[in-house]
């Protein structure tokens, strides 16, 4: 069961996404996360639908490994849609006791369903087809700009944000975060042979039975980061001054490519949406003519 | 190579306010010395200074008392400390908690990435590591899925990438099944052999000592015996005091001298053993 967690996994494939730059895919994602709030009309969401299946296919990633990353959000998903149905205020289509779900509900439930779905899909193509280190390089090279801001604190002293430091956070985390997950099967099998019970019980029963499983991991976690960093540091790691990269980051055409294309795309869905905006305005148009008419009329 | 004098290092406890409320003589005045291409093996029972000692060499710790050199820089020297890092690498005993990439080769390519070395220079040097360890068709894999033997080799490659001249490795094999002890075991003696590196081995596994050009014995910070295998372990009553074991083709030889078999000291090897007890039967 905890192996399902997806987060930051690599599925290796040979595939134009695999290749692409990581500043690309995060721009892409970003925007790509954007367009689902800009898009308000089904044929916005259609398009975005569109975009999504396109990249899916194009990542060379099999479907299931995307939806093995929805499962660990199942509980978060029902519960924002259960809310939205049963919350949003507008006609009411079915009542039961308190409960009742109206037309804005449903519609807004169901348009917050898929803006989720759509918004980890969107994110697992990009940990799936980067690798972490790639992921955090590119973070990294993302935000070099930022190390030139600084805030003073006394006249030699400047605190700049720790861009390297971040990354290189990061990408150990990510290192880790296997090695850690079956650490704790593996604790929580051998506590279970002596017969504790992690399956049943309601939810506070079972965070008491994890309570025996954090102090054992959390040492081992511990004793596995002052090792870790024993081994950094004699292999000469001071921190990202003077350092090289291995690979460094560097556009190819196809970067621009995909850049122009995510524009693109971007472009379009707000065009429609705005041109359902303008659509709806032109319909509602004699109405508001007839309005002005009328507060004139009412004048005179 | 590494030349350490009169070598003294006190771990200290401190309480909350930062005073040392106890201390712990780890290394107690080591003198040693290990020239250029040797293979030194270090031993000595659990507790007896050798991680310790081995930490010195890379300057990780500092030493309380006395002076180590390593290619003539006093690890003292902070202006050095980079220099001596990269010339005398180390390798750990866990293998998982000592590979920093997520990818093979990137792992490998950490050491020289610190240095600064040009990229085209640490794939080159990337390459040729794995090459010497034999992990080179394992390059593009996580390190999650090696075999421990493998990740060591990894590790032994990350620091081969940064042209060392000299590698410790403390109880590289404590946590491997034969299999793994083994191929580590013999990356290491051909590195030894074909690059010239001078290793200093800590291990607790008597057979892997055998091949060493010289063998140190550590008890309580002290090194007591120094000599070749051959000398150390003709000394069998003196390893069983400072607790600990003999390869066990020695301790056979051992018994049956003790029984009246007219065997020679010091015989590490099955082979030596079969040997010389053919030619006892031979004589009989
Ligand atoms: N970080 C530390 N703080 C305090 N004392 C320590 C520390 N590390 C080691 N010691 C003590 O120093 C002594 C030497 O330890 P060291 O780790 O060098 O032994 P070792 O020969 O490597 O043993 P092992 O075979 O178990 O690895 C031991 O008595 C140990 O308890
Ligand atoms: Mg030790």
């Amino acid at each position: 069961m905890i192996r399902d967690i997806t987060l930051g996994q690599y599925y290796p494939a040979k595939s134009i996404l695999h290749e692409l730059d990581p500043r690309v895919k995060l721009a892409a994602t970003m925007i790509f996360v954007i367009s689902l709030f800009v898009a308000r009309s089904p044929v916005g969401y259609g398009l975005a639908t569109i975009f999504l299946v396109l990249v899916i296919r194009m990542s060379k990633v099999p479907f299931r490994f995307m939806t093995k990353g929805l499962k660990s959000i199942i509980m978060l998903l029902m519960i924002t849609v259960a809310f939205n149905l049963f919350l949003v205020d507008g006609n009411t289509l079915w009542r039961l006791g308190f409960l009742r779900i109206t037309d804005k509900g449903v519609q807004t439930a169901v348009m917050v369903g898929i803006r989720l779905i759509y918004l980890i899909l969107g994110s697992s193509v990009m940990t799936l087809t980067t690798t972490p280190n790639d992921l955090t390089d590119g973070l990294e090279k993302a935000m070099e700009p930022l190390k030139k801001f600084y805030i003073p604190l006394g006249p030699l002293k400047k605190f700049r944000i720790p861009v390297h430091d971040m990354a290189m956070i990061m990408s150990i985390a990510l290192r880790f975060i296997p090695i850690l997950l079956e650490e704790t099967d593996k604790i929580m099998k051998a506590q279970m042979a002596r017969g504790a019970d992690f399956e049943s019980g309601n939810l506070i029963q079972k965070a008491k039975a994890m309570v025996p499983l954090l102090a054992p991991l959390f040492l081992s976690a511990f004793r596995r980061a002052m090792d870790l960093a024993l081994a950094m540091e004699a292999r000469c790691y001071r921190g990202g001054e003077g350092r090289t990269k291995m690979k460094p980051l560097k556009y190819e055409s196809r970067d621009r490519t995909a850049y122009g294309v995510i524009l693109g795309y971007f472009l379009i869905v707000t065009a429609i949406e705005r041109g359902v905006q303008i659509y709806g305005w032109i319909v509602a148009l004699p109405g508001r003519w007839m309005a002005v008419y009328q507060w004139i009329l009412s004048f005179l | 190579m590494i030349r350490a004098e009169k070598l003294t290092f006190d771990y200290e406890k401190l309480d909350e306010t930062g005073q040392a409320v106890s201390m712990k003589r780890a290394v107690d005045g080591v003198d040693l010395e290990v020239r250029s291409g040797e293979f030194v093996a270090i031993l000595g029972h659990n507790g007896s200074g050798k991680s310790t000692l081995a930490k010195h060499i890379n300057a990780i710790l500092l030493p309380t008392e006395g002076t180590l050199w390593v290619d003539g820089m006093d690890t003292k020297d902070e202006n050095r400390l980079w220099d001596i890092r990269q010339d005398a690498g180390m390798v750990f005993q866990n293998p998982d908690n000592q590979i920093i990439g997520t990818v093979v080769e990137e792992d490998v390519g950490f050491g020289p990435e610190n240095l600064g070395v040009p990229t085209d220079e640490i794939w080159r040097r990337v390459e040729e590591s794995l090459q010497a360890v034999g992990m080179l068709k394992y390059r593009k894999h996580s390190p999650n899925r090696l075999s421990g033997g493998q990740k060591q080799r990894v590790a032994i490659a990350g620091v081969m990438a940064m042209h060392p001249r000299c590698i410790v490795l403390d109880e590289p094999t404590a946590m491997l099944d034969p299999h793994g002890r083994r191929s580590v075991i013999r990356t290491v003696q051909k590195l030894n052999k074909e690059e010239q590196i001078t290793v200093i081995l800590i291990t607790h596994y008597m057979e892997e000592v055998i091949e060493a050009d010289r063998v140190f014995v550590m008890d309580d910070g002290k090194v007591v015996m120094q000599g070749t295998p051959k000398e150390i372990f003709s000394q069998v009553d003196r390893l069983k005091e400072l607790r600990l074991d003999v390869p066990q083709a020695t301790l056979v030889a051992y018994e049956l001298q003790k029984r009246g078999f007219p065997l020679p000291d010091g015989i590490l090897s099955n082979e030596e053993l079969v040997e010389e007890l053919c030619r006892l039967k031979s004589k009989m």
